[in-house]
């Protein structure tokens, strides 16, 4: 029942919190770029404007098949979250997700969407290590996959223990937020070279789809940083926000990568910062004993 | 025990009759009529058997010893006979074979025997069953799927001599040599059954009888010998200094440090057996013969006793080598972990469906050797878990290409664009292999989470491997599931050619691909639990869980059929460029110019020419220090 009672505030407050988040990027985004920027609510009445829209599009799968999947699989693997289950299992249910979208890029045969899925792979596939090494991480440091337990045993040591991990993670939450540099399969801004690339086709519902899929993506990245702090709310919610607005700011200064460099980073700093982080953190624990 | 010999002599039968038959007909009717008889004693058994404890058949038969003999050299002959035209003098070959043939045969009439416990010949355990029943339900359904394929097979290329007669006769011994190494428990039996599958191997790889072929023939044919010398070594030394020449007796001697040398070296005839680098390349030259030798060879055969023999041998990898403080596990694990990150992100680099197939065999397999090399339960667990998953989804994803090509007339995946279009039953059964190998909830990733909680627990080495590794395989499986599915309009009539037989065994193995996600707690607690006791992956939160994801993948379609409103169809967005009928076709300033989407393959990183010879030898290498240190240990 209590289970159930977190599934359901997580489905109807993600959209909220993740919305006003939203609105507050923009807002921040344009004063750093030196514009008025639109009211805190305009990302609510952007997705409520594209529902009334016309549903166009180049075929029925993506529209019916694929991004719905990429909806309900984004908020399965949230509720997987948000209920305290297993890590990893939430992270293969957040890439299946992300595999829809990337499927219903592909399906529109359009040249756009298609450089756009090829790059999310790409994208996918910078990000994947980072975020199993930081369960694994988390594992090592707590002795738990599950998110319920790994939240109640948290506590400062657990950031100590795990410093480089949470670099990492901090670098790849730039991609999986879609901020520049890392924009590459598709952008919050339509200035790319490849236009929207994954989103191109989508118009209408659709594109209001993705929109709120995002919020809830949003939601469980910002949800693993959470994990980190758990032990103590105040400070993890304050870490949560410096980290997003980190990311807004990394997202105003930086140029977008290509993606040989998108590849050759993450994965460096997912060796480097993660993997040696748990390499240190075995050898300490060794030699403890 | 009427069927471990019905299971490992019945198969004899239909292979002896297909030998002799003409009529295809009468071909068709025996391989359907065996294959379904193999299928049911196998299954039926595994339900049937006790299974708590491994039962043992003991040796009533007098005459089997002379059985064995003459078996052998029967085996060695054939394979001296085969190699009388060898290409580019590899002389070496028959040196093997005489080696190793010779080996066994002054262990088995020395007299060196008769102080040796021979008690049990055969066995069986809940991991030969489940091995069993993948040979048995599996293999025989290649062997159906084989009919109707080698007809059109022949039918497309008309220079290859048709000796299907050869053909399915291998295929039926290769069975039975399966169920022979699975169900043996006397070490020269096992060896025999081994040497078998290689023969099998040979011959089928060089059925095609091109030069390509007979060159990959025999360069599968050193390997695997190779791994028999080695075999035949570690049996000699069991015979000779332990006084062991049953597998019990070695893996219960009380894990003593003198049985590490030959579990290393039955280990080592594993490794390349199961095409584990370095001896990778015989399973991507076994690309050339027809379709059903590959699924056979990757999914339920050859390959797979490769990894049997490590999982069974993995209790006695753990004992640490005397002088150092790794145990020889340590070291297959090791290179199980090259094995599997090399071939995964080699399989990016890759446009040929068979090859990114091949690797991602070799890369799967590593991470059961890795498994089996860690060797705690749950590793063991995960390791059984891959073996079974793996089966099912790769013989059905090689299936699915061998028919896909024979109607395009390529295995390019760059061919396969707008696949869904032209063939959307077929690709819809080859999209449900691949999400069996890659995605949540299906079995290969069950699978792989349990490795990854088995692995964390000891050392984060093998899971940073692991990690890497299987964030490329997305890469890859996601790029071929878009091809395949992009949209064209582009219609054809292809899958109408398509055989019944092909129908029947494709759409069989996608419905047994989705049931065993739903059926793997079963197969947990009935046949793994047993064996390594309880698994947390299989608690019941974790099950739910799987369920309900499973449950969300098979509903979601529903929606599909909901009617939306306001729907109005449109042109891709193409900035205005200069298309006007053909949507494939761009006129510029230049002319009009034809244009197509085309994967990434990331060759400058992932290319085989660096990352195949670099893994090659980095894992040389670490074979090399296995013995090295081992024999330090056992001096």
């Amino acid at each position: 029942m209590k289970l159930l009672l977190a599934a359901l505030a997580f489905v109807i407050l993600t959209p909220v919190v993740c919305g006003l988040l939203a609105g507050f990027d923009r807002i921040i985004t344009a004063k750093m770029q030196g514009r008025y920027g639109p009211p805190l609510l305009q990302p609510f009445f952007d997705v409520l404007k594209l529902f009334e829209k016309e549903n166009l599009m180049v075929n029925q799968f993506y529209h019916s098949f694929y991004l719905i999947c990429y909806l309900v699989f984004m908020v399965a693997s949230g509720i997987l979250f948000f209920t305290g289950q297993d890590l990893l299992l939430v992270i293969f249910a957040f890439t299946l997700a992300d595999i829809f979208l990337v499927l219903a890029a592909y399906s529109t045969n359009s040249p756009f969407s298609f450089i756009g899925a090829e790059r999310e792979l790409l994208l996918m596939m910078s990000a994947e290590p980072m975020l199993l090494i930081a369960a694994v991480g988390l594992f090592m440091a707590t002795k738990s996959f599950k998110v319920g337990s790994i939240a109640s045993v948290a506590d400062l040591n657990t950031i100590l223990l795990l410093p480089g991990v949470f670099i990492g993670l901090l670098f790849i939450l730039t991609i999986k937020l879609r901020k520049s540099p890392f924009d590459l399969s598709t952008s919050h801004h339509a200035h790319q070279e490849i236009v929207k690339g994954v989103t191109t086709e989508f118009a209408g519902p659709s594109l209001a789809l993705v929109e709120i899929a995002h919020w809830y993506e949003t939601a469980i990245m910002l949800g693993i940083i959470y994990l980190f702090f758990a032990g103590n709310p105040v400070i993890a919610v304050s870490v949560v926000l410096v980290a997003y607005f980190v990311e807004i700011l990394i997202d105003n200064t930086f140029a977008r990568f290509k993606w040989e460099l998108t590849l050759k980073s993450s994965w460096a700093v997912t060796f480097i910062f993660g993997g040696l982080n748990l390499i240190v953190l075995f050898i300490i624990e060794k030699v403890k004993i | 025990m009427a069927f471990i010999a019905f299971l490992i002599l019945f198969p004899l039968l239909p292979a002896v009759l297909l030998l002799l038959v003409e009529s295809p007909a009468v071909r068709k009717g025996i391989i359907i009529i065996s294959a379904i008889a193999i299928a049911v004693i196998s299954v039926d058994m595994a339900f049937a058997a006790p299974k708590n404890a491994a039962q043992y058949v003991d040796s009533a038969f007098h005459y089997l010893d002379n059985i064995l003999i003459a078996g052998e050299l029967i085996l060695a002959c054939t394979i001296l006979y085969l190699c009388r035209n060898l290409p580019f003098k590899k002389y070496w070959i028959p040196l093997m074979v005489v080696l190793q043939t010779g080996m066994i045969l002054w262990t088995e009439l020395s007299g060196k025997l008769h102080d040796v416990k021979t008690q049990h010949v055969f066995f069986y355990d809940n991991l030969s069953l489940i091995m069993a029943v993948i040979i048995g339900v599996i293999g025989t359904l290649i062997c159906v799927y084989a009919v109707g394929y080698m007809n059109q097979y022949h039918h497309h290329h008309h220079e290859i001599p048709d000796r299907q007669k050869l053909f399915f006769f291998t295929m039926f011994l290769f069975l039975s040599a399966m169920f022979g190494i699975v169900f043996s428990d006397n070490l020269m039996w096992l060896y025999f059954f081994w040497e078998i599958t290689t023969l099998c191997s040979f011959i089928m790889i060089g059925y095609s009888g091109t030069e390509e072929a007979v060159n990959n023939a025999f360069r599968a044919l050193w390997m695997n010998l190779l791994g028999g010398l080695a075999f035949a070594i570690a049996i000699v030394y069991c015979v000779t200094v332990l006084k062991i020449v049953e597998l019990d007796d070695l893996l219960n001697s009380g894990k003593s440090a003198a049985i590490i040398l030959p579990v290393v070296l039955i280990a080592f005839a594993g490794l390349t057996k199961s095409a584990q680098f370095p001896f990778s390349g015989w399973l991507l030259g076994a690309m050339v013969a027809p379709t059903p030798v590959s699924a056979l060879l990757h999914s339920s055969t050859m390959v797979k006793a490769g990894v049997y023999i490590i999982i069974k041998l993995a209790p006695a990898m753990l004992i640490t080598i005397p002088g150092t403080m790794i145990t020889s596990g340590m070291m297959i694990a090791l290179i199980g972990a090259v094995s599997f990150l090399a071939c995964s992100c080699l399989a990016i680099s890759q446009s040929n469906a068979k090859r990114v197939l091949a690797y991602s065999t070799i890369a799967n397999l590593g991470l059961i050797v890795l498994c089996a090399g860690v060797g705690s339960y749950l590793a063991l667990w995960a390791a059984i878990l891959l073996l079974i998953f793996h089966a099912v989804a790769k013989a059905l994803l090689f299936l699915t290409v061998g028919t896909i090509e024979h109607q395009i007339g390529s295995r390019d995946i760059e061919d396969m664009h707008g696949l869904i279009s032209k063939m959307p039953r077929i690709t819809i059964i080859m999209l449900i292999g691949i999400t069996g190998m890659f995605l949540a909830p299906f079995g290969m990733l069950v699978s792989k989470w349990a490795a990854l909680e088995a692995l964390a627990v000891s050392d984060p080495f093998l899971p940073i491997a692991v990690i890497f590794g299987s964030s490329a395989t997305l890469f890859f499986w996601g790029k071929w599931m878009g091809k395949l599915i992009a949209i064209t309009n582009v219609k054809s009539d292809a899958e109408g050619r398509i055989c019944h037989e092909e129908w029947f065994v494709l759409s069989t193995l996608a419905a047994m691909t989705i049931a065993i996600c739903a059926l793997f707690p079963l197969v947990g607690t009935y046949f793994i639990e047993p064996l390594y006791g309880r698994d947390p992956i299989l608690n019941k939160e974790h099950i739910i869980m799987v369920a309900i994801l499973l449950g969300l993948v098979l509903l979601v379609p529903v929606a599909f059929f909901f009617n939306w409103k306001k729907l109005r169809n449109a042109e891709p967005y193409l900035c205005g460029a200069g298309i006007k009928d053909n949507f494939s076709q761009f006129t510029g300033s230049l002319g009009t110019k034809e244009w197509k989407l085309s994967n990434y393959y990331l060759e400058k990183y992932f290319g085989e020419a660096k990352l195949f010879k670099l893994s090659v030898v980095v894992s040389t290498v670490l074979i090399i220090i296995t013995f090295t240190i081992v024999f330090y240990g056992a001096r």
